[in-house]
């Protein structure tokens, strides 16, 4: 250790040369190696377009699509052989307000034969609508509705688009960012 | 002349056999049901809202009262979720106590079901009976960690506590015990005339449909499909464990019973391998900052929970708190699938089916 040591003037040169490194730990870039999924390249194969971005993450994949491409590519995914997720486990929303297009509509996909996964997610603009997975999963049509109704993201050709957890007539949509934590002031608990 | 007449009938929110505050909007041709439309939400407390604005340690008591009836699962899965997040490995003495309450846990959870599913079709037994084995669970819960039902006796990194004195003597008592108990609550239902003539063809789902509308666990399983995380995805100790997963193809009340009551008898088996093997060590992995920071990034986790598969999504924006908390939960899927359920059958047969399905409002609704 010692004798390999460059002396203090060198270092501090060297340093000074090497562009930022990036500061991560061993237990983090574990975390963000790439990790084989099949079903990225086959979606990738067809749909070379469609794949803005791939995140990498604990061993698990994100794909970024294009909004009005998502029913296509879960129709794909669903019957294409060698994908063939058939189920979707999970489908929620994320608000990031600062951005252009606000919102993250993400699907959490499995499938029981391949037993692999594949997170699909579009980014969705203020008002925008999704085009519906429910034709393509049935469990996609209490999710979407929970989605509209905490997000307020509508969704193109969903059969029942009510709000599912909260009253009908409810003001706001408490999931976005900018919603008070302890609701609008007519919405607070009293005591009477 | 005659005429026929829908008839439109609210079930609930207060009603007994609900299991907490569900209202069904029946539409009945007589006693047949044309169509079936729940609504939920009376329960909605706004916990993913509120997780967003706490840090991430004090999210487990949040998760508990989700799915207050298996509480351990529901903390389970939303740690393991924190621990992928930020990259933490836990001591194998920890995965292995953490398998062992779990599975107590879906024993307490598979008896409550048991209990109520039976009393709300008539059989009030085999609710005593249930419950005289959960207090002895709960009983355990208690001397572990203090709590009976919200019990939060994971941390991120490990667990509460170590095991105290005499808890696993106690343990493996009632895995010695419990078998027999099973075979109790068979005798008193599985030939019984009336719970047959309740739950035989009541209820049917085909496994295409399970898997179309997200219903998974003892659900799925029932309809031929034998897909269980614990199988597929190994998280806590469950990968050097010996089980078995039961399945039955007839996807009906009466063979997600079977199925139900055999997952009992797996998790006696599994809590019994993992207090063979308990091996000695840490409980908890060192260097843990309570005020916590996760690297950017977003994970999805899953486990098998009782009712069904309980997934944690957490997305981190390099804070201390999650920037976003998504809780799936079996109860709310599983639930959406009724109508497809209960069309064609009778309005008594809506109780058993609610039953059958194992909800928890507080899961269902958030």
């Amino acid at each position: 250790m010692t004798e390999s040591t460059p002396p203090p003037d060198e270092k501090q040169t060297d340093q000074a040369a090497a562009p930022a490194a990036p500061r991560m730990s061993p237990e983090e870039q574990k975390l963000r190696r790439e990790v084989l999924s099949v079903a990225l390249d086959r979606l990738r194969e067809r749909f070379p377009d469609c794949v803005l971005e791939v995140a990498y993450y604990a061993d698990q994949v994100t794909v970024l699509v294009p909004r009005e491409m998502v029913a296509e590519i879960l129709v794909f995914l669903r019957d294409d052989d060698v994908t063939a997720f058939d189920l979707l486990a999970d489908q929620t929303a994320a608000d990031w307000p600062e951005r252009g297009k606000r919102f993250d509509v993400i699907y959490h996909l499995y499938s029981i034969p391949k037993n692999h996964r594949l997170r699909v997610k579009a980014h969705v603009g203020e008002g925008e609508p999704v085009p519906s997975a429910v034709p393509i999963y049935k469990a996609a049509n209490w999710h979407e509705r929970e989605i509209f109704d905490l997000f307020g993201i509508p969704f193109d050709g969903h059969p029942d688009l009510r709000r599912i957890l909260l009253p009908d007539e409810w003001r706001g949509y408490p999931l976005r960012k900018e919603f008070p934590l302890e609701g609008f002031p007519e919405q607070h608990m009293r005591l009477r | 002349m005659f005429r026929t007449e829908m008839m439109e009938i609210n079930m609930g929110p207060q009603h007994p056999s609900t299991h907490g505050v569900l209202r069904l909007e029946l539409t009945l041709d007589g006693e047949t049901i044309v169509d079936v439309r729940p609504v939920i939400g009376y329960l909605h407390r706004g916990v993913e809202k509120l997780s967003e604005n706490k840090i991430y340690v004090m999210i487990p008591p949040l998760c508990d009262r989700l799915d207050y009836v298996a509480s351990g699962s529901q903390n389970l899965g939303y740690i393991q979720a924190v621990e992928m997040l930020a990259g933490i490995e836990v001591p194998e003495r920890a995965r292995y106590i953490r398998t062992i309450l779990a599975e107590l846990n879906r024993i307490s959870s598979h008896l409550v079901w048991l209990g109520t599913h039976a009393l709300d079709i008539g059989a009030m037994t085999v609710f005593f009976y249930c419950f005289r084995e959960r207090e002895m669970i709960l009983d355990m819960f208690e001397s572990f960690c203090g709590a009976r039902l919200t019990t939060n006796m994971f941390r991120v990194g490990g667990i509460l506590d170590d095991l105290p004195p005499g808890w696993t003597a106690a343990c493996r008592h009632f895995i010695d015990l419990f078998p027999s108990r099973i075979k109790e609550y068979e005798g008193l239902l599985s030939t019984n005339r009336i719970w047959l003539e309740r739950t035989k063809g009541v209820g049917y789902i085909s496994a295409e449909d399970c898997i179309s509308w997200g219903v998974t666990g003892p659900m799925l399983r029932a309809s031929g499909v034998a897909y269980d995380i614990r199988k597929t995805e190994p998280y806590a100790a469950y990968d050097r464990m010996e089980f078995d997963v039961p399945t039955h193809k007839d996807g009906d009340t009466y063979a997600r019973y079977l199925v139900r009551l055999e997952e009992l008898r797996q998790s006696t088996r599994i809590v019994r391998q993992a207090l063979d093997g308990l091996p000695e060590g840490d409980i908890r992995a060192s260097k843990l900052k309570t005020r916590m920071k996760a690297p950017v990034g977003e994970v999805y986790h899953e486990i098998e929970g009782p009712r069904g598969v309980q997934g944690f999504y957490l997305v981190s924006d390099g804070g201390e708190k999650p920037y976003r908390c998504h809780f799936r939960s079996p109860s709310f899927v599983n639930l959406a699938a009724i109508g497809d359920m209960s069309r064609g059958g009778l309005v008594a047969d809506i109780v058993a089916i609610i039953g059958t399905i194992d909800i928890v409002l507080g899961d269902c609704d958030r």
